[in-house]
């Protein structure tokens, strides 16, 4: 374990610590004895929502640093480019046949709208590297996405309309349980595990797809892996928490210069820095002074979008 | 049936042929240069050497197997490809850049001392050991050149293939490029590389094989393909054949025949 991956972890404890202790009322060490009245805040809705902030943060990191190995673009990332947008679109119809089906159905759907769009962004883009290609098929695919997710929640026959949309765009941690917990974490898991498969081919996609597959890299079975890992990934925390994003993007980025800039080499850092990232996003959520409280996905937008813009402006350059 | 073999290979790419029944033999030791007009096929004829694309018909072989059947990351270790493109996409250094070219060979657990043995020997060989630390966008065009032929040959490759290495050097750096070249068929391996320099080919090849619209014109030892009918024949031009003050040939061509 290299220094950075420690003091990513060192990190993410404290940031969870905090995350449990912090929020309108504050939760000394104290309140944790079973007597205390307040230990129940802590187990039924800190502790879940801390748990879900550490892997759902991972989950976008790592699909973030994915998706940017496997599209050869350091802008990529899952929420801005359609795969999430997929995901809530899955979701929002898996909606229509009603929760008592199975708890599972959500998921379930969220999972293909993902792959989906995956999938459709894996073929249109994925094969040439082409930063404009990607860009475009990305921005319309989300386009798509959030106006079908639009319609068909306007056409649900629900009374929370509108706090639906919101719940879905533009994600959050408010209010979860273990329940929530229990469905995104093993997906995530999974799509983990498949990541960890991935290293070397997109190490050696580096030198573009003729060197890797004189290299032995099969690139039909990289793509699908690549389709599966991020959409489990996405897919689970879409469920889980709805639409937030900017978190692949901006830990992905953040990481390269200290992590070397080889795709393998990040992945691991990119989870951690995501899990770091969305925990404290989450925490200073609930410090701060609004009446309701601040979403989560606009409180990642707001902090990702400038950052976009100054990525654009030094990449300037080179895309002219 | 020793070294790479192409036996009446046939391609089409869309619906365009690209290869009719191409039969070519490569020795090691040699340093081939394919030559031939644009459009050609001297690129696909790399790709199904590599392994890269399947013929449609014929087949290519190495040492008497088919190539296309080769498992992956064997055919990776004794056949090294430097495609044309030269494309790098992350900022990574040139250690890093250069170690990718382990990568058929690494298990999971990462390098290895021979890995590390073996991309320390093809930075010496390029002459890119002082630019060990450098990153990659900080490289000159020479410079990214001959690091990204040390990429290949930090495999070890058995057979190394290589796309028009010398677009974008200077001279002097072409020099250097076709020189180490020489020292790989020097040490044993096969050299197959795709050229345009008539000049340059005639100055590192033993062997040059001349295409045309998927055809072979003509192969064999480089004094005796290199002719002024022959190229004639390939290009469409006409060349003047004369002899430098070092006893070396150069080729200029004159106009359209």
């Amino acid at each position: 374990m290299n220094r950075l991956t420690l003091w990513l972890l060192i990190g993410c404890v404290a940031a969870a610590a905090l995350s449990v202790v912090a929020g309108k009322v504050w939760l000394p060490l104290d309140a944790w004895s079973a007597a205390d009245p307040r230990s129940i805040i802590i187990v039924e809705l800190r502790l879940p929502r801390t748990v879900l902030a550490l892997v759902v943060g991972a989950a976008l990191g790592l699909s973030g640093a994915v998706m940017q190995g496997y599209l050869r673009n350091p802008l990529a990332d899952p929420g801005l480019f359609g795969v999430s947008s997929g995901a809530a679109l899955g979701a929002v119809v898996s909606l229509f046949f009603g929760y008592a089906v199975s708890a599972y159905l959500l998921p379930a759907f969220a999972l293909v709208g993902a792959a989906t769009t995956m999938a459709l962004l894996a073929l249109i883009a994925g094969r040439s590297g082409s930063l404009m290609l990607f860009t475009l098929a990305g921005l319309i695919i989300t386009s798509i996405g959030s106006s079908a997710t639009a319609l068909a929640i306007s056409l649900a026959p629900t009374p929370f309309v509108a706090s639906e949309i919101m719940t879905w765009l533009n994600g959050a941690l408010t209010d979860r349980s273990w329940q929530d917990v229990e469905l995104a974490t093993p997906m995530i898991a999974a799509g983990a595990v498949l990541a960890a498969f991935l290293g070397r081919s997109l190490d050696a996609l580096t030198l573009g797809e003729d060197a890797a597959r004189s290299m032995g890299v099969n690139l039909g079975r990289l793509q699908l892996l690549v389709i599966l890992s991020t959409s489990l990934c996405v897919a689970a925390s879409v469920a889980a928490a709805g639409v937030i994003s900017f978190v692949g993007l901006l830990v992905a980025h953040m990481v390269r210069p200290y992590a070397g800039h080889r795709p393998s080499a990040i992945l691991l850092p990119s989870a951690l820095g995501g899990a770091l990232l969305l925990t404290l996003a989450d925490a200073g959520v609930r410090l701060l002074p609004t009446v309701s409280e601040l979403r989560l996905g606009i409180a990642t937008a707001m902090l990702g979008g400038p950052f976009f813009f100054a990525m654009l402006i030094r990449m300037r350059r080179k895309l002219a | 049936m020793n070294g790479l073999q192409a036996s009446a290979v046939s391609l089409t790419l869309g619906r365009r042929t690209v290869l009719y029944g191409v039969d070519l033999g490569f020795a090691r030791g040699r340093v081939t240069a394919l030559l031939g007009p644009n459009g050609a096929g001297k690129s696909s004829l790399l790709a199904c050497l590599a392994g890269l694309r399947t013929p449609d018909s014929g087949t290519a072989t190495i040492d008497g197997e088919v190539i296309a059947a080769l498992d992956g990351r064997m055919r990776g270790r004794r056949i090294g490809l430097l495609p044309q493109s030269g494309e790098v996409h992350w900022n990574v250094d040139v250690t890093t850049l250069v170690g990718l070219g382990r990568l058929p060979h690494r298990g999971r657990f990462g390098e290895t001392e021979a890995d590390r043995a073996a991309v320390e020997r093809a930075m010496a060989a390029t002459d890119v050991a002082h630019l060990a630390d450098r990153a990659v966008e900080r490289l000159s065009g020479g410079e990214r050149g001959r690091v990204l032929l040390a990429r290949v040959l930090a495999g070890e490759p058995e057979w190394l293939l290589a796309d028009e290495p010398l677009a974008s050097l200077d001279p002097a750096h072409q020099i250097d490029v076709l020189e180490r070249l020489r020292e790989v068929a020097r040490a044993g391996a096969g050299v197959i590389v795709v050229l345009h320099d008539l000049n340059q080919a005639a100055r590192v090849a033993d062997d040059v094989v001349l295409l045309r619209d998927g055809h072979v014109v003509a192969t064999g030892e480089a004094q005796a393909v290199l002719t002024a009918p022959l190229l004639a024949e390939t290009y469409g031009v006409t060349v003047e054949i004369g002899r430098a003050s070092d006893g070396r040939r150069f080729i200029v061509p004159l106009g359209r025949a």
